[in-house]
């Protein structure tokens, strides 16, 4: 009898245990947002893990690496198998784990790092912080991630379990977060994200005067230990500035990546300075007036820096190997399936068509 | 008894005191009678209450706050 | 550390677990530890003075009962030496040293209160009169109050006084009164508990009951409801409305004062279940301090059933003493020779609660606001009492008033008063209290109450609807407590029943909780007392 009581109350405690982990993990699903629509930049760090590990050239950075570059292009021009991880306003900290993270599965032979963010000294917004590290795996490389990324009023526990942090999303559910409940659809290609509209430069920039120019410790000790890092695992560091006109670039600025790059042994391309060679027309090449690169801007800058890796680096072309190309051949549909679909979303004429 | 019940029944003519026990705990009394009875007492009787001697266990009943003014008319 | 900061949480677990490892003699020792542990976290001064309170008062308490029984030894072995007189001498004497010891430490430990709190208030008032005769202001000390000041000095005063008057024994282990007066979930905001009551289960030894830790859980879960979803929410609201008295006044004023009258229920009654419930996790009882306040068909009423231990201690340590001093007692004599029975016997009632509400008032928060609030609840209060036999005569002629709808009227009524009294909360100039008081008076804006204009107010139509639901659960648990204890009442249920409640309400704190990024996490509103 007793013994049956204590069954009953093991099961009991059993059935109630799993309701709970279970509705609990359901909802947190629920209640993330899914970053399929809108603004899908949330969506890029986690599209990586369900790559083929196996790429040249991994480029590491923000918004300067995942709409400037594109990896199709590279392909396609040079064989080389390439992979941007970059997210919205990506903090250097954040590009720091996240190549630790990569090198993780693989070892490329190039990592091309956009110096930009090491303006940023500490993290600005915590819906960045959210978007670069939320999709990463679970490695000690996310630990580091997040505990370098909080601000002062987030909490290690809310990125363990989002369910607190996204709780009041239930009054803002849409369709998409059912359908995309246990699936997601890609939002780039190799981490690059697409647009292919044009809205031309208007008007010469001028930075802000700033009170100081130099960059802060925080930022410096993480290009630092991203050099390390490189160097330990026998990876060639390059850096490089994009052609982006803003934010705003300071000569001053300038100087200290240049000194760094320097002594460091570490080749550093400032791709504002070479628009004669990349071929870069801001009143074609760009879709929101001198910020990011559009379609054809990335696939400049594709071509011009494939050809420096190559040549530089030795990188070799990799067409020809089966599993690549059946891999790229999909990977190519897709791309121009998206140009294609954005073009007709912005009422273009296709040039090359 | 009788000039305590007395006193007592001013405050609350419609209480029955004679056969009340939880005065203080049915909120019969509120700190307010207490007061008025503690003044009316010391003309009375004569007796400080002072108020350390002002807990339910002693106003809780009649007895018990006669018993309570015994006992200081005795120690005076 | 805020009850609600994840901080707080897994401090409770990590103690709760301990708790139940260690051996049960450990037990309140590992209480004592927490409890200065959480002291330090907020702030590692302030230790400092609840360590003077707490020693003196220990010592203070421990003289005064020793002199007690020195004197009752002399007065046995003199028993027959001594005549009526000669004891009597003796007696005065020794209650003379009695009280200095009383009279010191009481001067030590509310002067420390007084300085903490009041320097400022003062020299406020002082500058104030300086500015009359052009005087340049003195310096504002800005002296930060310690954690919980207010709330512990009253627990170990009223112990010495207790001790005083001989119905409580002194404590003599210093780390066990210590305990006594830092026991952490009461530091922040109460209840202000006596020493007889709460060391019948502070100290003793509690083996690990499932039952008892699963009730004290669910209380606190049920405060964390009423603290995160209700008022960390209705919130951001009253801080638009009373942040502008020229923008928001009229039918705004009286949406304030509803709105701020419902979150100090929820921030308050929340707080203190979260204190009762861990206790009540740890084996400790402590008493409670609401019995479903708005509920009250009076003010009178109200102050029985509203932060009671408060009530509770200001009528045994102010308005006893006070009333049956001796100079009241003179002054009872005089007024009935000179006002005649009627009136002389009530004078000395009233001046007495004039006194407990002056300092209740002082005591709420070091400004004239908070006196004008005291004052005002004495005011009617004492009104109410003079027209008692008006309300009995009206009852006598129409029996039929007391039935269900009277009763209802007289809560609405009863609410509403306290909304207006809690206004004078709000804002430190009495000026902006009573202009939005008139305001409503003459207010031409109730279309805001439909036009859309309040989800201009930080709230969204979600969140109405939301705060609209708590409160409808809040008042059922309510009406469902006027049966006994909502929990023992739900523990009679099946098992899926019960999961479902509890779990179901843990689900609603999660999910409808006002916490995390966007929602800055008010201070309970009682911590500044």
């Amino acid at each position: 009898m007793e013994k049956a009581d204590q069954r009953r109350r093991f099961v009991r405690i059993a059935v109630s245990a799993l309701i709970v982990a279970g509705s609990l993990y359901l909802l947190q699903r629920l209640l993330m947002p899914k970053y399929v629509d809108g603004i899908v930049e949330g969506a890029f760090v986690a599209e990586y893990y369900r790559e083929e590990k196996d790429h040249d050239v991994i480029f590491i950075g923000d918004c300067e690496v995942y709409e400037n570059f594109s990896p199709v292009k590279l392909w396609q021009e040079y064989g080389i198998n390439s992979y941007i991880r970059g997210s919205a306003e990506q903090y250097i900290w954040q590009s720091y784990y996240l190549l630790e993270d990569t090198l993780r599965y693989e070892t490329p032979d190039v990592v091309v790092f956009n110096i930009q963010s090491l303006q940023f000294n500490e993290s600005q917004n915590e819906a960045y912080n959210r978007m670069s590290i939320e999709g990463m795996k679970w490695s000690p490389s996310k630990v580091g991630a997040i505990f370098a990324s909080m601000k002062e009023n987030e909490h290690f526990l809310d990125y363990v379990f989002p369910i607190l942090r996204y709780h009041s999303r239930w009054s803002e559910l849409a369709p998409t977060d059912l359908e995309y409940l246990f699936k997601t659809k890609p939002v780039t290609h190799n981490g690059y994200y697409m647009r292919v509209d044009v809205r031309p430069v208007e008007s010469e920039t001028q930075g802000r005067i700033l009170g100081d120019y130099s960059f802060g410790d925080k930022a410096w000790e993480y290009l630092d230990r991203m050099d390390a890092l490189c160097r330990e695992k026998g990876v060639e560091l390059l850096l490089i500035k994009a052609p982006s006109l803003y934010p705003y670039w300071y000569p001053e600025w300038e100087e200290q990546v240049e000194a760094y790059a320097e002594a460091h042994d570490r080749r550093y391309i400032n791709f504002l300075e070479i628009q004669d060679e990349t071929g870069i027309d801001y009143n074609t090449d760009t879709y929101d007036a001198g910020l990011h690169m559009n379609l054809s801007g990335a696939e400049k800058l594709a071509v011009w820096l494939g050809r420096y890796l190559q040549t530089e680096f030795g990188l070799a072309d990799r067409r020809g190997e089966a599993a690549l190309d059946a891999a790229w051949k999909g990977k190519i549909a897709a791309y121009d399936a998206e140009i294609e679909a954005q073009y007709k979303l912005y009422g273009m004429e296709r040039k090359d068509a | 008894m009788d000039e305590l019940l007395h006193i007592l029944n001013e405050l609350h003519p419609d209480i029955d005191f004679t056969t009340r026990e939880h005065l203080i705990d049915d909120i019969i009394l509120d700190s307010f009678d207490i007061v008025t009875l503690i003044a009316e007492i010391g003309e009375e009787f004569d007796v400080t209450i002072t108020a350390d001697k002002i807990v339910p266990a002693n106003f809780n009943s009649a007895k018990a706050l006669y018993a309570l003014i015994q006992e200081l008319q005795d120690e005076a | 550390m805020l009850f609600t900061s994840y901080g707080f949480l897994g401090f409770a677990a990590v103690l709760l677990l301990l708790y139940y490892l260690l051996p049960k003699r450990h037990q309140w020792k590992l209480l004592l530890a927490a409890s200065l542990v959480f002291y330090l976290l907020g702030g590692a001064w302030a230790i400092v003075y609840i360590l003077a309170t707490a020693v003196s008062v220990w010592y203070a308490a421990l003289r005064i009962q020793a002199n007690a029984a020195q004197q009752s030894a002399y007065l046995q072995a003199h028993k027959d030496t001594l005549d009526r007189e000669g004891k009597k001498a003796y007696r005065a004497q020794q209650k003379r040293i009695r009280r200095r010891w009383l009279t010191g430490c009481l001067l030590l430990d509310l002067g420390i209160l007084a300085v903490v709190k009041y320097t400022d208030f003062a020299i406020a008032n002082v500058n104030a009169v300086l500015g009359l005769f052009s005087k340049g202001p003195l310096p504002l000390l800005h002296i930060l109050l310690p954690l919980g000041i207010s709330f512990y000095t009253f627990q170990a005063v009223g112990y010495l006084i207790d001790v005083y008057r001989g119905s409580q024994p002194a404590e003599r282990s210093l780390p066990r009164f210590l305990l006594f007066v830092s026991f952490f979930p009461l530091v922040i905001q109460g209840p202000i508990s006596r020493f007889g009551q709460l060391s019948e289960t502070l100290y003793a030894g509690h083996p690990y009951d499932g039952g008892t830790v699963a009730r004290g859980l669910q209380r606190m879960l049920w405060g964390y409801f009423k603290k995160l979803v209700v008022a960390d929410r209705i919130v951001s609201a009253v801080t638009v409305i009373l942040g502008d008295v020229n923008a928001y006044h009229g039918a705004y004023a009286l949406v304030g004062m509803v709105f701020y009258t419902v979150q100090l229920y929820a921030d308050f009654t929340g707080g203190i279940d979260i204190t009762i419930g861990l206790s009540e996790a740890l084996g400790v009882t402590v008493q409670e301090n609401f019995i479903r306040p708005y509920f009250s068909k009076s003010l009178k009423e109200y102050w029985r059933r509203w932060h009671i231990s408060m009530c509770s201690w200001f009528r045994d340590y102010v308005f006893y003493p006070v009333s049956s001093s001796k100079a009241m007692q003179r002054f009872a004599r005089f007024s009935r020779s000179r006002f005649g029975e009627a009136v002389g016997r009530r004078l000395p009632v009233y001046v007495s609660s004039f006194v407990v509400w002056f300092a209740t008032g002082i005591w709420h928060g070091a400004s004239w606001n908070f006196i004008v609030w005291g004052l005002l609840n004495w005011a009617i209060l004492m009104i109410s009492e003079e027209l008692e036999p008006l309300y009995a005569r009206f009852h006598a002629k129409h029996p039929g008033a007391g039935g269900l709808g009277w009763r209802l009227f007289a809560v609405g009524r009863t609410f509403l008063l306290i909304c207006c009294l809690n206004l004078f909360d709000c804002f430190a100039n009495i000026g902006d209290t009573l202009f939005m008081l008139g305001s409503v008076l003459t207010a031409r804006n109730w279309g805001i109450l439909w036009n859309g204009a309040l989800l201009e107010l930080g709230l969204t139509g979600v969140d109405y609807a939301v705060l609209a639901g708590a409160v409808a659960l809040m008042l059922t648990v309510s009406l469902l407590g006027r049966r006994g204890s909502v929990r023992a009442q739900i523990a009679k249920r099946p098992y899926a029943v019960r999961f479902i409640v509890w779990y179901g309400l843990f689900l609603l704190v999660l999910l409808m909780g006002a916490y995390g990024i966007g929602y800055d996490a008010s201070q309970f509103i009682y911590n500044r007392f």
